[in-house]
């Protein structure tokens, strides 16, 4: 069974983002930029999967500008044997990246897509949801945990209340959460190897995919600031406080 | 008018509280017709029903929709949307799991999370773990939104006396089996609807450690009990008790986090909470910059000491 996962090239998440100070954006001059840490998880889970012999190949997907090589290199790098750059300047929202994904997996008929659960600037948690959708199979959001049993995966998902497990026909979609795996860090001869491993290079155009916006950002600013409150010396003060509040 | 479509999010008996801001947010839209789809839930959609501002309930009472399964759900949700301009629901795991789905079959961009109504078809919402705020205007035929419940107050529970009206149900789509679930049973005020919460890091060692310093605290306070990704992580409490960009948002009048540094993660999910207070060893640990009460110390001396003077 073929794996595709889906990665995509995202400030880092040390850094704290800035809002340009013309309210277009946030400044991503210059700052440092890697893998969504979902979509880390997303790769090693099917790194594990290939490593149980249950997947046999994994391909791994971004749509994103020339730069996101280096994120489907450091996936590479972990074990995925070849990359998709669907290249593309600017932003592409997560309902066009469900199209051009479900184009790729008409051709590539992966048995299982993994994505993660949520892009960590965009912040959408859309994308596989999404794909499901428009390829008409199953899905399961927010994995904690799955296992491939026959020609199904069962997956435990990380709900509000808890956790529930689901039953998926395959091909299916699963998208990742933090708790599903603890992504590796790809060795230097890993690295190496990973400069050689086959990378595509295609446009929305090759796929059909209209990328135009369908929402339009009219300003980004800042959030209100919480300035820092006092340091109070002692327990018996901080009582004193609680029940000023009334909360004790 | 633009007529709203909202999710009740339900057990079958009673309508959970993220429906109630949810209404709120649709009611600044629009019109406001509630669809309840469950399995056996007439209840359910007796209490939609009297719900203030709802003005129809729409009840879709189906074995297939018992688990809210979103193969099943999001086809008759889409289907409903032709007589309908906006699919509302909360950004609960199960909106965020459902209406996706229904935005990809009506070919529309979701906008997600809204924390404000700015116009028919222009929302607020955060970026980059609430790092920034984003004003987007939909060019969309129809919308589809997930609501950011801490971000809208709550509609009254009664008050209203809308009509219910039956539909009937799509097939199973046969995709997909619900197995089970682990559900904790707790006597504590829900994360996202506790007016206090005392919350706990990674400082706090295991889960005895957790359970033997916060729980007493919280038990004083009458307060929900909240955990940061580290102390989730690393098994002390479960996936649900985790605040955070990636985890619940929570808004209580009080937050107290105890052991925990402040990464701008955590910061995503509890900042707009009234007070906070912070209890940590480290005076320069970040959750200071956005406390409103600090209290530099050794928790596990402090702690048991505030817990006693209550
Ligand atoms: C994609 C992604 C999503 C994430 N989502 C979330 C999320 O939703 N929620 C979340 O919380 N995190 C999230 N994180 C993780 C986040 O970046 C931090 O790693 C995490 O919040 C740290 O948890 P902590 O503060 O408990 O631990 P630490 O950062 O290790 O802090 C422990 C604190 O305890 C203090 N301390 C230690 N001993 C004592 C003592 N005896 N007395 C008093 N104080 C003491 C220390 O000074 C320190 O400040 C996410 C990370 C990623 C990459
Ligand atoms: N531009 C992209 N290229 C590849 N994968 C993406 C892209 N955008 C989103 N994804 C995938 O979809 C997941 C959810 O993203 P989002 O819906 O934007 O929050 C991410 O974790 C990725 O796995």
């Amino acid at each position: 069974m073929k794996a595709l996962v889906c990665v995509k090239r995202v400030i880092d998440y040390n850094v704290k983002p800035r809002v340009k100070a013309d309210g277009t954006g946030v400044d991503l001059a210059n700052v440092k930029m890697s893998m969504n840490p979902f979509d880390e998880i997303a790769v090693e889970e099917a790194i594990r999967l290939k490593e149980k012999g249950v997947v046999t190949e994994i391909v791994a997907v971004s749509v994103g500008p020339q730069k996101a090589q280096e994120t489907l290199r450091t996936a590479l790098a972990m074990g995925a044997d070849r990359a998709i750059l669907v290249l593309c300047e600017t932003e592409v929202e997560p309902l066009a990246v469900a199209k051009i994904v479900k184009a790729i997996a008409d051709e590539e008929q992966p048995g299982l897509i993994i994505t993660g659960k949520q892009a960590i600037d965009d912040d959408a948690n859309q994308v596989g949801q999404m794909v499901a959708a428009l390829l008409g199979r199953p899905q399961g959001t927010f994995a904690n945990e799955i296992a491939i049993e026959g020609d199904s995966v069962v997956v435990k998902r990380e709900i509000d209340g808890g956790l529930e497990t689901v039953k998926l026909a395959l091909p299916a979609i699963v998208t990742a959460d933090l708790r599903l795996n603890e992504p590796r860090y790809a060795s230097l001869p890993n690295i190496m190897k990973a400069k050689s491993k086959p990378l595509a290079s295609k446009t929305p155009e090759d796929y059909g995919v209209d990328v135009a916006p369908r929402l339009k950002t009219l300003k980004v600013t800042e959030p209100p600031v919480r300035s820092a409150g006092i340091k109070v010396p002692d327990v018996d003060t901080l009582v004193a406080k609680l029940k000023e509040m009334g909360v004790a | 008018m633009s007529k709203t479509l909202v999710w009740v999010e339900h057990d079958n008996a009673s309508v959970k509280d993220a429906t109630l801001a949810v209404v709120t947010a649709a009611l600044q839209i629009g019109e406001v017709t509630a669809l309840v789809a469950g399995s056996g839930c007439d209840a359910a959609a007796a209490a939609a029903a009297q719900i203030a501002g709802v003005s129809k309930v729409i009840k879709a009472d189906d074995a297939a929709y018992a688990n809210a399964l979103a193969e099943n759900v999001a086809p008759l949700v889409a289907g409903l949307m032709a007589d309908y301009d906006v699919f509302v629901a909360p950004a609960t795991t199960t909106g965020k799991n459902i209406a996706p789905r229904v935005a990809a079959l009506l070919d529309v961009m979701q906008v997600s999370d809204i924390l404000s109504v700015e116009g028919p078809k222009t929302f607020t919402r955060p970026i980059y773990a609430g790092n920034a705020i984003a004003t987007v205007e939909s060019g969309d035929a129809k919308l589809v939104v997930t609501v950011r419940g801490t971000a809208f107050g709550k509609a009254e529970a009664t008050g209203g006396s809308a009509a219910v009206e039956a539909v009937g149900a799509h097939a199973d789509s046969g995709m997909s089996t619900f197995i089970g679930s682990e559900i904790a049973k707790s006597e504590r005020p829900e994360l996202t609807s506790a007016k206090i919460i005392v919350s706990g890091g990674r400082a706090l060692k295991d889960a005895d450690t957790f359970q033997s310093v916060i729980t007493p605290l919280a038990d004083k306070l009458g307060a929900g009990i909240g955990a940061s990704r580290a102390a989730v992580d690393a098994g002390y409490v479960p996936n649900d008790y985790q605040v955070g960009q990636t985890g619940k948002i929570v808004a209580p009048q009080v937050y107290i986090a105890v052991g925990i540094s402040g990464a701008i993660q955590h910061l995503a999910g509890m900042k707009d909470s009234k007070t906070i207070i912070a209890i940590n060893k480290d005076e320069d640990a970040p959750i200071f910059q956005v406390a409103d009460i600090g209290l530099v110390g050794d928790l596990f001396t402090l702690v048991p000491e505030l817990t006693g003077k209550l």
